[in-house]
């Protein structure tokens, strides 16, 4: 019997009719037309296209939406009978990015800042930070810094600091997307042992659905257009053909469906890679005794590294959060300084500018490395994507208008060259932050988790763009967590953990 | 991490259960009495005092000023500025060109730099001695300051530490992208025009999205309770009358010698 069949006492029992939100200054509403019922304890898997509005409806349960200055509503959302802004602490919120929903410098004053904004009593809210903590499977001293947790932790630490105001409905905004693998896990076995514990309505938004399709027992899917597109248990929705072929249109990871991907399989039969392109495997990059540091005077990463790069292949930089894979990936880009042993370029990709890239002045490293580094933002320099594109060709004084139109056609942004790239979506970034780096033809480019939180419609446009310049003899770094964009791209795997790296050869 | 200012190196035990109320209170009080006249004597007695307190802090001399040098020579500067440039009175002690200096006008510079220090070094005290929860706590709870600043403060705080990051961070970002930290001068005052507003573009998105996660926890309406409660001990009254101790010693001191001044007289 499930929790929907029997609901606690406490859960909450959601009721939208013909919601919609529109953020201040948007001409579109964000979520429109809504017409839902969800049932005390019952669990929810919320789907939909990139912009369909998942988050805005999250955030619309957690009443988080609601002063006129912060957009125009219509239509009615209710808790219980009630508006969400009214019902504080009824819902919890989960959101996606664990660094940025940590408030306070304890991992037991974490928890305890929810009650505590609840005016719950203090012997009280002791009480239920021991709890909180023990259901999400958080063993750790109430004074443990939250500074020094892994991603996973700090996601059961978020997800603990929520349960803290005993919510009857609990919402999570793509809680395991920035996660490796057993974060995932970690984080969805700590909400499986919480809601049979609690019996708390659930309503999760997740690009995987794989994950989630077995704890869950309703997906509903949200029309980019306003609207319900499909509604029922996860053994109908997500099994008939149809339900399926739309879903995987809109971007949603259906499970057992892998995104349909161009370009041929490096190395693989059919190639036409670096053979027939005549520049086969030269060495681009070799590190030898490498040894890697975020700073001058910190703690080392990762030593002892020795690997070579070369032209035409893939190459997959895999291991735990923290374990220091951006570090690597940093001082293969000739970002940070190595340590200790030596980076080197060969002259072939060094040209004039001397053999050790640490040492190549921007407009130099710009040519000859690309670094896409994960929060696309970090990169945009200018107003405008037209602008964009062009700026790195013309710091490095080869503007070649004919190559950024082609990138931009490529990478489908021609429609948007006006747009500011700070309003761009998710995927749009991503596609804008890739082709920034491709407008000055590095000849090695590096990515740091290229296909985190994005849909399946990113994800493969990415792959089927990253194989075809392997084809053309770029070679390709990538930190990822993502078994299939390895899979896909092929080449070798470097796995670091515990401070050192070892090479995995196909 | 090492730019993590919510959660510092603390030293001295003692002074750390202290409640930071008592710590300020005692602060604000030689604050107060050094403020109230330019002498040489009520800062050096003040300074004294302090520097007998040091062993509370529980790290040697040479780790002080290891942390505080800045201070040290910001003190030295302004001391020599001062002595330079004074009213010259007094019999004269060295005059080289333009460099004239008095038994007034080294009078006057001495004062100014020990009482440069005698009130940087309450401030020391405590940021050395206080945990910036605790503080908050004590505000909100002892001084009843809105929770809404003083838990805003505290969150701000953390972000401090993630700006020295991000800034980090952007640099990197940047010279990847063809933007780097060579070329003329020109250029690079442009370089670091744009990584600052590169910053403050990523700061404020930060700051947003805690925001939303504070108040996704209910926080910023109604009223709210404290899980750890704000309070006072006979430890505090001793910081309090050390405090005042130290004050009046300095004030005392400086009218038996005659050097007393007192500014709005």
């Amino acid at each position: 019997m499930t929790a929907a069949d029997m609901p606690s006492p406490g859960a909450v029992r959601v009721r939208a009719r013909g919601w919609g939100w529109r953020h201040a200054g948007r001409r579109a509403f964000a979520a429109r037309h809504l017409d839902l019922d969800v049932r005390p304890g019952e669990r929810v898997l919320l789907l939909g296209a990139s912009g369909a509005g998942k988050s805005t409806v999250l955030h619309g349960l957690a009443g988080l939406l609601g002063s006129h200055d912060e957009g125009e509503q219509e239509g009615e959302l209710l808790l219980d009978g009630a508006h969400p802004a009214a019902a504080r602490g009824r819902a919890g919120l989960v959101l996606q990015d664990p660094e940025t929903q940590v408030v306070l410098a304890r991992v037991g004053d974490e928890v305890a800042f929810a009650a505590e904004n609840l005016a719950v009593p203090r012997d009280e809210i002791w009480q239920r930070v021991g709890r909180a903590l023990d259901d999400v499977g958080l063993d750790l001293p109430l004074d443990h810094p939250t500074t020094a947790l892994s991603g996973g932790q700090k996601q059961r630490l978020a997800l603990a600091s929520v349960l803290a105001m005993e919510p009857g409905l609990l919402l999570l905004d793509e809680p395991t997307a920035n996660l490796d693998p057993d974060g995932v896990l970690e984080v969805r076995d700590a909400v499986v042992r919480v809601l049979e514990r609690t019996g708390a309505t659930l309503v999760v938004v997740e690009h995987r659905v794989a994950v989630w399709a077995d704890v869950v027992d309703r997906v509903i899917v949200l029309d980019a257009g306003g609207g319900v597109l499909a509604d029922g248990p996860p053994g109908t929705v997500l099994v008939q053909e149809d339900t399926r072929a739309r879903l995987a249109a809109a971007g949603v990871w259906v499970p057992g469906r892998q995104p349909a991907v161009g370009g041929t399989m490096p190395g693989g039969p059919g190639s036409s890679g670096p053979d027939a392109s005549g520049a086969a495997g030269e060495v681009l990059l070799s590190a030898q005794g490498l040894g890697v540091a975020r700073t001058r005077r910190g703690p080392v990463a990762v030593q002892d590294l020795a690997l070579q790069v070369r032209a035409g292949e893939a190459l997959g930089i895999t291991g735990p959060n923290g374990a220091g894979k951006s570090t690597v990936a940093l001082t293969l880009g000739g970002l940070l300084r190595p340590r200790a042993g030596t980076l080197t370029a060969s002259p072939g990709l060094a040209g004039e500018a001397g053999g050790d890239p640490f040492r190549w002045r921007s407009a130099q490293l710009v040519q000859r490395i690309g670094s896409v580094f994960q929060e696309p933002e970090h990169q945009f320099l200018t107003a405008s994507v037209a602008d964009e594109l062009a700026f790195g060709p013309r710091q490095a004084g080869v503007a070649d208008p004919a190559r950024i139109g082609a990138v931009a056609e490529r990478l489908r942004l021609t429609h948007l060259l006006q747009a500011n790239p700070f309003t761009l979506s998710g995927g749009e970034k991503r596609r804008l932050s890739v082709a920034t780096m491709l407008a000055t033809a590095p000849r090695v480019l590096v990515l740091d988790e290229p296909t985190f939180g994005q849909d399946a419609g990113t994800w493969a446009e990415l792959v089927t763009l990253l194989r075809e310049l392997v084809a053309d003899g770029v070679a390709v770094l990538s930190v990822t967590h993502d078994a299939d964009y390895i899979a896909a791209l092929g080449g070798s795997t470097l796995h670091i953990s515990g401070g050192a790296g070892r090479l995995v050869s196909r | 991490m090492s730019n993590d200012y919510l959660t510092p190196v603390l030293t001295g035990r003692t002074l750390l259960r202290a409640n930071p109320v008592s710590k300020l209170f005692a602060a604000v009080v030689i604050t107060l009495a050094l403020l109230a006249s330019i002498d040489w004597v009520s800062a050096a007695t003040a300074l004294a005092c302090e520097l007998a307190l040091m062993p509370l802090l529980g790290i040697s001399v040479a780790g002080l000023a290891r942390r505080i040098w800045p201070l040290l020579v910001a003190a030295g500067v302004g001391a020599y500025g001062t002595a330079l440039l004074a009213e010259k009175t007094g019999a004269v002690l060295l005059d080289v060109g333009p460099f004239l200096f008095t038994e007034g006008s080294v009078a006057a510079g001495v004062a100014v730099g020990l009482r440069g220090l005698a009130l940087a070094l309450p401030g020391i005290f405590i940021l050395l001695t206080t945990d910036p929860t605790d503080l908050a706590d004590a505000l909100a709870q002892k001084l009843h300051l809105p929770p809404r600043f003083v838990l805003g403060g505290l969150a701000a705080l953390r972000l401090v530490g993630l700006l020295v990051e991000q800034w980090e961070m952007l640099g990197l970002a940047r010279h990847a992208r063809g933007v780097g930290s060579d070329g003329s001068v020109v250029a690079r005052t442009r370089n670091l025009l744009g990584q600052s507003f590169g910053l403050i573009v990523q700061a404020i998105r930060r700051a947003t999205r805690l925001a939303t996660a504070m108040e996704a926890r209910g926080f910023g309406g109604g009223p709210r309770t404290w899980a750890r409660e704000s309070t006072f001990s006979a430890l505090d009254a001793v910081v309090a009358v050390v405090g005042l101790l130290v004050a009046a010693g300095a004030v005392t001191a400086a009218v038996l010698a005659g050097t007393w001044d007192f500014l709005l007289s």
